[in-house]
């Protein structure tokens, strides 16, 4: 248990995707105005990160490594599919992305309506894909992949909404011209960066 | 040169222009996430910007190719399918002659894939224009993503380390020079400064650039 509390808590704070990896900068950029839409994007982050990361463990456990396949005749215990990881990895969040749509759509249009427009857009978010691809590079369990996928979701909405708080206070901040807009927002996620690096360190 | 044929008006204009006036980090605001990840050293951020040169060239000429026999509504699986397998023959490349830069990249060339310059530039370019002018505006976008990439890499390294390309330019103080290295330029904040400050830079030499509000 303390093994998985622990991994939680390093995928949320220290190994933060967005203020220690710098992943899904595009709309952790783009979509950071206004809080709400920063809450709107990442709940919606962590509903796809939490089903592709264990998802994408089973189809990694399951067929592509090194005797995976065993099962099917004793002769393809050798094959090892490795590099077929990345297509699969990213077929399988495209169909994921759409059938988390569609489902929201159908059982929670309320919150389809909040969501509708970022849904699609996740499909292409390197936060998603990064989520697998240390998965696979970090040879994570199946729990520990579900937890991991819980943690580094939760870590990424966390900071682009304290990133939208700290915008909605800077429209009143009298920035230099060149530096408005994306300069500024650079700069502050910087600052953020350093903020989140007190963590480090923390072991449970 | 003429303004027709292989490399006329348009086919320079395509190549070009994302390589200053319309750099995609720069300007269009695409493919940061990795930009900031890989340039603590100039050798990992010259691989990574050649294997994005590859890949957007390469992606922009396939999804050209295709895009009178592609189906609207499956338009983004195809980019994807295309993308990935690009992506995953660098990834085998430099594993075979670049092992050691390869695993220090770790789970970045993967990214390539979710690149928004490489998505963009085939849904917003190659789905509209003939293969030879879209592969000229991909190596033109990858070149442009390798510039900043090289121009970030470059402050880090040096004013990190005292090294370019590996080579000590400053001697440490460590090793009994006199440079004291600035550590924060290691760490993955610096990258975001710089970049804000090289946008800055353009935005301030290009007026016309600045956001309104």
């Amino acid at each position: 248990m303390e093994h998985y509390l622990n991994l939680a808590v390093r995928s949320i704070f220290l190994e933060n995707m967005a203020l220690a990896f710098f992943l899904g900068m595009c709309s952790f950029l783009a979509c950071s105005k206004k809080v709400e839409t920063a809450i709107g994007l990442g709940v919606a982050v962590v509903f796809v990160q939490v089903l592709t990361v264990p998802l994408n463990n089973l189809i990694l456990h399951g067929l592509l490594t090194e005797g995976a396949l065993a099962w099917l005749h004793p002769s393809l215990a050798k094959i090892d599919l490795n590099f077929l990881a990345f297509i699969l990895f990213i077929s399988t969040i495209a169909a994921a992305t759409q059938v988390v749509e569609m489902a929201v759509d159908r059982f929670a249009p309320k919150l389809y309506a909040t969501l509708g427009v970022f849904l699609p857009l996740i499909a292409v978010n390197c936060v998603i894909l990064a989520g697998s691809l240390f998965m696979q590079e970090r040879d994570y369990t199946f729990a520990e992949s579900v937890v991991y996928g819980i943690g580094s979701g939760v870590g990424w909405m966390l900071a682009i909404i304290a990133l939208a708080g700290v915008r909605e206070k800077l429209v009143y901040s009298n920035v230099p011209l060149g530096l408005r807009g994306l300069g500024i927002t650079f700069i502050t996620a910087g600052l953020m960066a350093i903020g989140f690096m007190i963590f480090s360190g923390i072991q449970l | 040169m003429a303004d027709t044929g292989v490399m006329g008006r348009a086919e320079r204009g395509a190549f070009l222009e994302p390589v200053l006036t319309n750099n995609p980090i720069g300007v269009q605001v695409l493919g940061i996430c990795s930009a900031l990840a890989v340039t603590t050293r100039l050798d990992k951020a010259l691989v990574m910007g050649l294997g994005v040169i590859v890949v957007t060239a390469f992606a922009n000429l396939a999804v050209s190719l295709v895009r009178n026999y592609t189906p609207n509504n499956v338009r983004i699986i195809m980019q994807l399918a295309i993308i990935a397998s690009l992506v995953i023959m660098v990834d085998q490349f430099l594993k075979a002659y670049l092992f050691e830069i390869s695993l220090e990249l770790s789970v970045f060339v993967g990214l390539i894939i979710t690149n928004c310059i490489v998505m963009g530039r085939a849904e917003g370019y190659a789905m509209q224009n003939p293969p030879w002018i879209s592969f000229l505006d991909g190596l033109g976008n990858g070149l442009g993503y390798t510039l900043v990439l090289l121009a970030t890499a470059l402050v880090r390294e040096l004013l990190g380390a005292g090294k370019i390309f590996g080579l000590t330019l400053l001697p440490l103080v460590t090793d009994g020079g006199w440079y004291l290295p600035n550590g924060l330029m290691l760490l993955a904040p610096s990258a975001m400064f710089i970049i804000a400050l090289l946008v800055w830079a353009l935005r301030t030499w290009k007026p016309e650039l600045q956001e309104k509000d």
